[in-house]
């Protein structure tokens, strides 16, 4: 380890750093910040800014810090006269052309430049000359761009190119005509492409939505988390008032480094679109407006006489499965159902998440898709497979032939194609594979002893030893591990949902789950708990306004179970009532036995029981199953992905206006990696 | 100046046509090819530019920017990069004759300024424009490495040297009427021997 660390001088001062670090990274350490443009921890060194110059003792001039290796003993100085002079002057180039439109450009406030013109910047400028303009480019309904304010810093071309892989951006030109652009002005058709926002150190790629709503200042930042796939990304929430105007990254090295999907970053306009805003009943076929006095007396009358299931949704937080739980355990056992996909697990957790640890993807030599598409799943997910697959991973898919943003063997449409001859010679070679079994296939299975087998396969090739598991099960839902955890589920067997006895129940409970639309409950009678008005609310009986996840707090468990909180940013919309005190009133009126009073009570309640769950932030441990059988066998089943438009595959995003705009321009368009295969 | 130099375009257009590398055309992209490295094929991509260029009546179609990222595989804004970054790939389409006049120091000392009058003059046409005709597109460019034997032009791939109002115009009424002209310098000098 020694070995690894060099002395070096920051401003005098000794220090001992890793010698394969830049100058930028030592002075980082030494607590010294040095202001850049073009540098950026996730992306490869362009150098090209020239902003962080500094100087070095015995070198003549003064060196860009960033592309700057350490050598043993090196003497650096940030705050000389020099080094200020040096930056003072770069800034002025950068300025030369910069228009001076901050009052009217969204990035002020929050502006690299801005912010480092005000140390390095000088108060006039000394140029009489015109400064350049340049034409605005198409980059999608998502990025919009004043391309102007460019500085040709390149993070977004190597954005595109080394993290969203998709080189579709680049800089055409040079010199004073160097312009960055999409080719031929395409969209950019990447699931990530919104990250280029955040990425610009000024005001050239701004948020088409966001644009002119808001100055950073007047917001309100609420922590919270991406809900709509199961990744479970940070999230900040910006809002003013009762509206929120943007949703932003919070960095989170674990799990979404500095990403999110463009579907969290830009769905929010859909939170305040078709929402149920007050009770409904339905009379004389046709739902109309109601109170909540009326409507849950008259759930109440239902709920004496007939015997309910519950169907848990895809966006339902753990404190409001579990209250629904507690609140159907006073029927009996087994009425509480979340898979209504019909995902198949088995009883322990490995079987139902995603084993590896997200950050530990990219680690792996060999990845086999087992029917998921993670580009459009889980983005963030994909992303790591696309690290990997630069570390020179090789990648297999078995399921549909689909296409993602790296080379994959197709190994054809059925489980059996596990037993491939190419496949085993490469899992015999690998150090580290690794195995995705997405919902295509989980959906699907019939036979428990399939999900077995599986754990088999990957038992025998090592996939599974000792000190890794990583065989990783893959659903697109938010809700779904975390549901299961705390046990919502009618059985342990393949398909609970299509087993679901109709003469069991005659009173549907659905939490903003679409499924109660399905033709198996026609008979029965139907309440919907939710945001949104859809196809689960159309039909039933009764309509009642829950908030959305940013209008109260909940615990969501992302893919690889790890809880996390969601933070209440503003009041729900017209009269909904959060679940459990929906639940609770009816429970006082039925005199059930339902504890909690207020949210915190429920939630220490939940953790009481599930202790596992209260350490937010850590991956809960598990002993590796043992449910190894010695025959493997693969029962045949056709794949059926879960998700077939990435921008529209929830209530939320169906009801975006910005995702619509999304699916006609850049769905609609065949996107050019697909024209180029 | 109408427009700028078809060269120091960032806008490429359509040829309308579909491009295709000529039988000759494939032959040296695999020579060419063969001298990089395995998996570094794109490395190839001026000399394939080049010959796109010379190809395609002297210009880069977008056609040719697809044709080429297909053959070397890489992203087609890669291949526009590069083609926009060099001056020598024209980005729209140029006469029969590309007119190259130097106009760095050494040549406009020896008096370029009256070459490029007589040219705009002779071919009718403004500096960055194409004759009615489609004979000649006329540039002004920084220096072609003549200096020796300013002032200088280059039309297509030959070099005419040591011009003058005179000489120059004979060129071009060469040109126009199909007759061949003498290569290099115009006052019989060979290469920069003393004069």
């Amino acid at each position: 380890m020694s070995d690894d660390l060099i002395n070096i001088k920051v401003n005098q001062k000794e220090i001992q750093v890793d010698k394969n670090l830049t100058v930028m990274q030592a002075c980082e350490i030494a607590g010294e910040e040095i202001p850049r443009f073009c540098y950026h921890d996730k992306l490869s060194i362009a150098g090209n800014c020239r902003m962080c110059l500094v100087e070095i003792e015995k070198a003549p001039k003064l060196v860009s810090s960033c592309t700057m290796p350490l050598m043993e003993g090196m003497s650096i100085i940030t705050n000389s006269e020099k080094v200020n002079a040096g930056r003072k002057g770069v800034m002025e180039f950068l300025l030369i052309n910069h228009p001076l439109d901050c009052p009217i450009c969204d990035q002020g406030g929050e502006c690299d430049l801005q912010d480092q013109a005000m140390y390095y910047g000088f108060d006039k400028s000394r140029y009489k000359e015109n400064k350049r303009a340049v034409d605005n480019k198409n980059m999608g309904p998502l990025v919009n761009t004043i391309m102007t304010r460019c500085i040709h810093c390149t993070r977004c071309v190597r954005f595109a190119t080394e993290v969203a892989g998709v080189p579709e951006l680049g800089m055409l030109g040079r010199g004073e005509n160097a312009e960055i652009t999409t080719y031929l002005e395409q969209s950019i058709t990447s699931e990530l492409s919104g990250n280029v926002i955040d990425l610009c150190p000024v005001g050239a790629l701004t948020s088409k939505p966001y644009q002119f709503k808001a100055r950073p200042w007047e917001l309100k930042r609420t922590d919270s988390i991406d809900i709509f796939d199961s990744v479970g990304s940070n999230i900040r929430v910006d809002s003013r008032a009762e509206e929120i105007l943007r949703v932003t990254p919070r960095i989170n090295e674990y799990i979404n480094e500095e990403w999110i999907s463009d579907k969290v970053r830009f769905n929010y306009d859909g939170y305040y679109q078709q929402r149920i805003d007050t009770p409904y009943i339905k009379e004389n076929q046709k739902l109309s407006i109601s109170n909540w006095e009326e409507s849950l007396k008259f759930l109440k009358d239902k709920l004496k006489t007939l015997k309910p299931l519950a169907l848990i949704g895809e966006l339902v937080d753990l404190e409001t499965g579990y209250a629904i739980k507690k609140f159907m355990s006073n029927y009996g056992k087994d009425n509480v159902e979340c898979r209504t996909d019909n995902h198949a697990i088995l009883e322990s957790l490995d079987s139902y998440r995603f084993n590896t640890p997200l950050n530990d993807i990219e680690n792996s030599d060999l990845i086999i898709l087992v029917g998921t598409n993670p580009k459009i799943e889980t983005p963030i997910i994909n992303h790591k497979i696309f690290k990997a697959y630069n570390n020179d991973a090789k990648v297999f898919n078995i399921g549909e032939n689909i296409s993602l943003n790296y080379k994959t063997e197709y190994l054809g449409e059925s489980l059996s194609n596990l037993n491939d001859e190419n496949l085993i010679k490469a899992l015999k070679k690998s150090t580290n594979p690794l195995i995705i079994i997405g919902s295509a296939f989980l959906n699907k299975i019939k036979n428990i002893k399939t999900i077995k087998s599986i754990f088999s396969y990957a038992d025998k090739y090592k996939v599974i030893t000792k000190e890794k598991n990583n065989l990783n099960f893959l659903n697109p839902y938010a809700s779904r591990v975390g549901q299961l955890i705390i046990g919502n589920t009618t059985s342990n067997l393949c398909e609970p949902f299509s087993n679901l006895k109709k003469d069991n129940f005659e009173l549907v409970l659905s939490f903003g789950s679409e499924h109660i639309a399905n033709d198996q409950f026609n008979n029965c009678f139907k309440v919907y708990f939710g945001h949104h008005g859809d196809d689960g609310a159309m039909g039933s009986d009764i309509v009642l306004p829950t908030p959305l996840y940013t209008e109260k707090n909940g615990t969501f468990v992302n893919i690889e179970g790890r809880p996390q909180e969601a933070k209440k940013c503003h009041n729900p919309i017209g009269s909904a009532k959060e679940e459990w005190s929906i639940l609770k009133k009816l429970s006082d009126e039925l005199s059930f036995d339902f504890i909690p009073n207020t949210f915190d009570q429920l939630r220490s309640e939940l953790f009481d029981k599930h202790p596992i769950l209260s350490d937010y932030h850590e991956i809960i441990a598990v002993e590796n199953s043992t449910s190894i059988i010695p025959d493997i066998e693969f029962e045949d089943c056709k794949a059926e992905y879960p998700v077939s438009n990435f921008y529209m595959s929830d209530v939320i995003s169906k009801n975006s206006v910005t995702m619509a705009k999304c699916v006609e321009e850049i769905i609609s368009t065949p996107s050019l990696l697909e024209k180029s295969a | 100046m109408s427009s700028n130099h078809p060269g120091l375009s960032n806008n490429f257009s359509r040829s309308g046509e579909k491009f295709s590398w000529s039988k000759d055309n494939l032959r040296s992209i695999k020579n060419i090819i063969s001298k990089y490295p395995k998996g570094r094929e794109q490395s190839a991509v001026m000399p394939l530019l080049y010959l796109a260029q010379e190809q395609n009546n002297n210009w880069i179609s977008i056609e040719c920017i697809e044709t080429i990222a297909e053959t070397l595989n890489m992203p087609k804004i890669r291949v526009t990069e590069v083609a926009s970054f060099y001056s020598m790939y024209n980005t729209r389409p140029v006469g029969e004759n590309l007119v190259q006049i130097c106009r760095t120091s050494p040549c406009w000392l020896r008096g370029s300024n009256k070459i490029t009058k007589t040219i705009c003059k002779e071919t009718k046409c403004e500096i960055n424009d194409t004759s009615d005709d489609n004979k000649f597109t006329v540039v002004e460019v920084e220096c072609l490495g003549a200096c020796s034997n300013g002032p200088m032009i280059q039309i297509n791939n030959d070099f005419f040297e040591d011009l003058d109002e005179e000489s120059t115009k004979k060129i071009i009424d060469n040109i126009k009427e199909g007759k061949p002209n003498v290569i290099g310098s115009q006052k019989g000098r060979r290469s920069s021997e003393n004069a």
